[in-house]
């Protein structure tokens, strides 16, 4: 019989870089207020936004390159080292031809296997879990993953129950293999979907060709859903709440992270346990929101190098996903 | 089942906890917005406890109707 060779596999992976790209105009509530009936009050207690970036000449490639090369650059890996790219986005104005692969060249990676993955704002977990089964398998040595919005593209700037909330970015990391156990920095994935729900978060072709969303329904499902995703993530790691040092969900709403947070805590997650808020000054960017977020906090001294993270990503699909990781 | 006492006493006691308010200013004739000063994502966080609490659904549409602790009361009541 005929067998098929199959590359050695290794223990897991771990995370060695991070890096994010913002654009640089800042867009505050009272900017928004000028053009729909909303005020900054209203967006502070219902969202938990102060400002965020939308893109004015730089474009969705043009920022995951920035992420990803900062990434790349905090790894201490080179262009050489990747040979994977996973541009994770559901933002693309067109969807041919792919991020990944012109983001790939620009950075100046050569010839990289390199894939578009839309899971929405669940999108950057889901990458980082391809990513580090990639490299379990020996598919894969060293993958960058990056997630990387410009939603300021479909959002209808008249639409007060939307535009307050989105904006534009991309976060990116760079997973490799740990050579041991103890190295192992990305656990396993908890992940599904809620098709039933499709139709919550959607463009509307129909109409506008913009984003709309129910945000009740939304706040409901994710208030409610996410906390036992996030539980199972830590429970599939083996580990218990008590070990979560840092909290990064998604940042799709700071009353959300908050509920989410306020349910850990419940089932034994540290008063002490830190909860990203990068929403405040970033608003919500999608599937570049988690790397943004560990990147912003490190950067801050909010994190520390061999913390423990749990990050939850959820949204349009609807789709989620979380893991627990080691920071870099 | 629930009495109305016990309906607006455990009604009370999930708003204390979702909104921070003591649960003696919790009476039927509140209303949840202009009174309580309840905003409306709190309101889906107290209709997701009460459905646990009580054993009912409160769909989004439903929950918009009710705007005083009252109603909320004759709500779970008759849907228990
Ligand atoms: C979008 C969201 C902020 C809207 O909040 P909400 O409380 O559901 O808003 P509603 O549409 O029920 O409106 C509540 C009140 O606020 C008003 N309102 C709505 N949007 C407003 C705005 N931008 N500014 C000021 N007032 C606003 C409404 O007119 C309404 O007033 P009324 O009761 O006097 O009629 C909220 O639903 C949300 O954030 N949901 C989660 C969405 C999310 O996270 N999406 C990303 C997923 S990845």
């Amino acid at each position: 019989m005929t067998t098929f060779r199959l590359p050695p596999s290794v223990p897991g992976a771990r995370i060695v870089g991070l890096g994010s790209s913002q654009p640089e105009h800042v867009v505050t509530n009272d900017d928004l207020a000028r053009r729909v009936e909303t005020d900054d009050q209203w967006i502070r207690d219902r969202v938990g936004i102060v400002e965020r970036r939308v893109a004015q000449d730089e474009s969705l490639v043009d920022m995951a390159v920035e992420a990803g090369s900062r990434a790349l650059k905090d790894s201490g890996l080179t262009t050489a080292d990747i040979d994977t790219v996973i541009v994770a986005t559901c933002t693309m104005t067109a969807p041919i031809p792919n991020a990944a692969a012109q983001t790939a060249e620009r950075i100046g990676i050569s010839a990289p296997a390199a894939f578009d993955l839309n899971a929405a704002c669940a999108g950057f977990c889901y990458g980082l879990a391809a990513a580090a089964d990639l490299i379990r398998a020996g598919s894969a040595r060293n993958v960058l993953v990056i997630g990387a919005e410009k939603l300021s593209d479909w959002v209808d700037w008249d639409d007060r129950s939307t535009c307050i909330i989105f904006a534009d970015a991309a976060g990116a990391a760079v997973v490799t293999g740990a050579r041991d156990e103890d190295e192992i920095g990305v656990g396993p994935v908890s992940w599904g979907s809620a098709g039933d729900m499709a139709t919550v978060i959607r463009i509307l072709e129909e109409s506008t060709n913009k984003l709309h969303q129910e945000g009740q329904t939304v706040f409901r499902w994710a208030t409610t859903r996410i906390a036992p995703v996030a539980l199972d993530a830590i429970a599939k790691a083996g580990l218990t709440p008590a070990d979560i040092d840092v909290l990064v969900p998604h940042q799709a709403n700071l009353r959300i992270v908050e509920a989410v947070a306020k349910k850990l805590r419940k089932e034994g997650a540290r008063e002490d346990m830190r909860v990203a808020d990068d929403i405040v000054h970033s608003g919500n960017t999608s599937s570049a929101s988690i790397p943004m977020a560990l990147d912003h906090m490190r950067a801050a001294g909010r994190i520390r190098s061999g913390e423990i993270a749990l990050l939850v990503g959820f949204g349009a699909g609807l789709s989620y996903a979380g893991q627990v990781v080691r920071v870099p | 089942m629930a009495d109305t006492a016990e309906i607006l006493s455990g009604l009370a006691e999930i708003v204390e906890e979702v909104a921070g308010i003591d649960t003696a200013e919790v009476t039927a004739e509140k209303s949840f917005v202009d009174d309580l000063d309840i905003d409306s994502l709190s309101m889906v966080e107290i209709a997701v406890q009460a459905e646990d609490k009580f054993g009912v659904k409160i769909p989004d549409d439903q929950l918009a109707e009710l705007k005083t602790v009252g109603d909320a009361v004759s709500y779970i009541e008759k849907n228990q």
